[in-house]
C-alpha cells in the first residue's frame, strides 16, 4: 500500500491565524498545505476593493502569508493551494511572485487559476438558487458574480508541477480534493473517492474548528491550551480513508466531538451535500478515536455530481452605521431601556429608519427574537444598528446616539460609533459547461 | 473533556453539544449526545413542533430534523430563521452562530413549548 497523502490547513477564513500556519509547514512533513479564506460576502468585498484599486481585490494578508509561508513551503516540499485570489487571482499571482523573487525562490512555479468570474455570462434576470425572486429584482449595482469551480479546475495546475496554486472562488473542499485524488490518480467520475475526499476537506476547510478552536465551553467541552490551537493535518489513506490530527506540542484537541461538530457544519441533508465534485453523502461516516489527538473518519460515499454550479452574485448594500452608550449599576437595565426609547424616538424622522434595530446587551441582544430576556442586568450597552444607501444617514444615526451623553439617561458612557461599507450577495445556478477555468503558470 | 455532571440534567447542555452554521436565511444546528444513553432522550426533547414552537418569532420557517444515530447525532436545519441572514439581519449576530445555545439552553423537562429562562 502506497503511502498515507499528508494535506493541512493553513487558514480556515479570511482573517485567520499565521503563526500556527508556520508551525505546521516547518514541522508537519506536509505534501499540501490549504489556505481557504474566502466567503460569500468576503469575494463581494474583494469587488469593491478591485473596483477602487485594480491592483487589489486579493486577500489583504497576502503578503503576510506569503512571506512567512513560501520559505517554509519550498523546505518542506509543500504544495501550496489557495483562494486568496478573491476577485483578483491574477494580481495576487503576480504578487506572490514578486515576493518569491524577493526572498530568493528561484524556479518557484505559481499557477493561477481564472474563469470563476462569469458576471458576463449570467443572464440579467436569472432566478435566484433558493428563493423566488431574479436578479432584476434587486434594486443594487452588481459587484461581482463567481461560479464555485470545483476540483477538476484545480488538477491542470498540478499537473502541470505547480508549487503554489491560488485561484478565487475555488470552492472550499475542491482545494483538498483536488492533491488527493491527483497524489492517488482517482478517476473523477468515481463517485465514491470523490465523497471520500470532499470529506477530508469539508471537516478540514475550516482550520482549527476540527482541532479544538470553536468548542471550547468551560466545564463540559474544556479545550487544553486553545491559545496555542494548532491547524489540522490528514492523513488520507489512498482508499480515501483519512486520520485527522494535528502536531505535537500545540494546544487544542481532536476528538471526535470535535470531528463531529466539523461533519455537519453548515450542513443540510447530511446524505446531500453538493460542491462542484459530488453530491457527498455524509450520513453513514465512522468517527472513531484512532490514538491522541487521532480520529479516524471513513464511509463516506457520494453519487453525481450536479449539473449546475453555485454563482455568488455580489451587490453593493450601502452602509451600515452601529453606536452604542453603557449603563451599569443600580437600575441599569432600566436606564439603558429608556436610552433605547429616546433614540428610537428621535431618529424615526430619518430617511433610513426602517432598517434600524436597537439592541440592550448584557439584557437582550443576539436572542431578542427568540423572546430571551435578562430582568435586572446591572451592566448593559445600548447598541443600535442602521442599514442606509446613503452614508449620512449612518452619520445622522451616530449623532443622535453620542448625544445621549448629554441628553439621555444619568451614567451613560462608553459612546462609540462607526460605519461601514455594507454588500449583499444571492446565489444563482449556471450550467457547469458555460464555465471554462483558465490555468496560466510562471515561474519565479 | 469533562464528562457533564450525570446526577441532574436539567438543560439541553447537560446531556450534549452543538455547532451552528448558516447558509442564506436558512441555519442549521448540529446537536450531539455525549452519552450514547441520552440520545434518546435528546429526540425526545428535540422535537421539531418543539423548536418551531419555541422560537415563533425567529425560526420562521420549516423545520427539518436529520438522524445520525450511529453517531448519537441530530442536524437541524430551520429555515427563515436568520432574521433575513447574513446580509440583512441586523442582529449583531448576523450569522445566528449563537443558534447553537439557542438549543442547548433548552430545558430537558417534559414541559414541550415552555421558554428557557434566561440565566443571570
Amino acid at each position: 500500500m502506497r503511502e498515507s497523502f499528508r494535506i493541512g490547513t493553513g487558514a480556515g477564513f479570511s482573517a485567520d491565524r499565521l503563526e500556527p500556519a508556520v508551525d505546521l509547514v516547518e514541522r508537519g512533513r506536509l505534501d499540501a498545505i490549504v489556505l481557504e479564506c474566502l466567503g460569500e460576502r468576503t469575494v463581494a468585498f474583494a469587488h469593491r476593493d478591485r473596483m477602487a484599486d485594480p491592483r487589489r481585490g486579493y486577500n489583504a494578508l497576502l503578503d503576510r502569508r506569503m512571506r512567512a509561508l513560501l520559505p517554509a513551503c519550498r523546505k518542506a516540499g509543500t504544495v501550496m493551494i489557495t483562494n486568496m485570489g478573491a476577485a483578483n487571482p491574477r494580481a495576487a499571482a503576480e504578487r506572490t511572485l514578486a515576493i518569491a523573487r524577493e526572498l530568493g525562490l528561484a524556479g518557484l512555479k505559481v499557477a493561477c487559476i481564472e474563469g470563476d468570474d462569469v458576471s458576463a455570462l449570467v443572464p440579467p434576470d436569472q432566478p435566484f438558487m433558493d428563493e423566488p425572486g431574479t436578479l432584476a429584482d434587486i434594486d443594487m449595482p452588481v459587484v461581482g458574480m463567481n461560479a464555485y469551480l470545483g476540483a477538476d479546475a484545480i488538477a491542470p495546475a498540478l499537473e502541470a508541477g505547480a508549487d503554489v496554486i491560488i485561484g478565487g472562488r475555488l470552492a472550499d473542499p475542491s482545494m483538498f480534493l483536488a492533491p488527493i485524488a491527483h497524489r492517488f490518480g482517482w478517476d473523477a467520475a468515481d463517485m465514491p473517492r470523490m465523497g471520500a475526499g470532499t470529506l477530508v476537506g469539508h471537516l478540514m476547510e475550516c482550520g482549527m474548528q476540527v482541532t479544538g478552536g470553536y468548542f471550547a465551553d468551560p466545564g463540559v467541552k474544556d479545550v487544553p491550551d486553545l491559545a496555542q490551537c494548532g491547524y489540522p493535518i490528514a492523513e488520507v489513506a489512498p482508499d480515501g480513508s483519512a486520520v485527522i490530527t494535528k502536531l505535537a506540542r500545540t494546544g487544542g484537541c481532536v476528538t471526535p466531538a470535535t470531528v463531529k461538530e466539523q461533519l455537519l457544519y453548515e450542513v443540510h441533508d447530511p446524505a446531500r451535500y453538493l460542491t462542484p465534485d459530488v453530491t457527498a453523502d455524509f450520513s453513514r461516516v465512522q468517527v472513531a478515536p484512532a490514538g491522541p489527538d487521532r480520529v479516524r473518519v471513513s464511509n463516506a460515499s457520494g453519487s453525481a455530481r450536479p449539473a449546475t454550479l453555485k454563482v455568488t452574485v455580489g451587490f453593493d448594500g450601502g452602509f451600515q452605521g452601529e453606536a452604542g452608550v453603557s449603563y451599569a449599576g443600580p437600575a441599569a437595565q432600566q436606564r439603558g431601556q429608556l436610552a433605547a426609547d429616546i433614540v428610537r424616538e428621535r431618529i424615526a424622522g430619518l430617511n433610513g429608519a426602517a432598517d434600524l434595530r436597537v439592541d440592550l446587551i448584557g439584557a437582550s441582544s443576539l436572542f431578542a427574537s427568540a423572546g430571551l430576556r435578562a430582568s435586572d442586568a446591572q451592566d448593559v450597552r445600548l447598541h443600535v444598528t442602521l442599514r442606509s444607501r446613503e452614508r449620512e444617514d449612518a452619520e445622522l444615526m451616530l449623532w443622535e446616539v453620542e448625544s445621549l451623553l448629554c441628553c439621555g439617561p444619568a451614567g451613560g458612557g462608553g459612546f462609540r460609533g462607526a460605519i461601514v461599507p455594507c454588500v449583499m450577495t444571492k446565489s444563482v445556478l449556471i450550467p457547469r459547461e458555460r464555465v471554462r477555468p483558465a490555468l496560466d503558470v510562471q515561474v519565479a | 473533556m469533562n464528562t457533564p455532571r450525570r446526577n441532574a440534567p436539567r438543560i439541553v447542555r447537560d446531556i450534549a453539544h452543538a455547532r451552528a452554521g448558516d447558509k442564506g436565511n436558512t441555519s442549521n444546528v448540529n446537536v450531539w449526545a455525549y452519552d450514547p444513553a441520552d440520545y434518546e432522550l435528546l429526540k425526545r426533547a428535540l422535537t421539531v413542533e418543539r423548536i418551531k414552537q419555541t422560537f415563533p418569532q425567529l425560526i420562521r420557517g420549516k423545520v427539518a430534523r436529520y438522524e445520525l444515530p450511529h453517531l448519537y447525532g441530530l442536524n437541524f436545519v430551520m429555515q427563515d430563521a436568520l432574521e433575513g441572514g447574513v446580509n440583512r439581519s441586523l442582529n449583531l449576530d448576523s450569522h445566528g452562530k449563537s443558534w447553537s445555545y439557542l438549543i442547548l439552553g433548552l430545558t430537558l423537562d417534559d414541559a414541550v413549548g415552555e421558554k428557557p429562562q434566561m440565566i443571570e
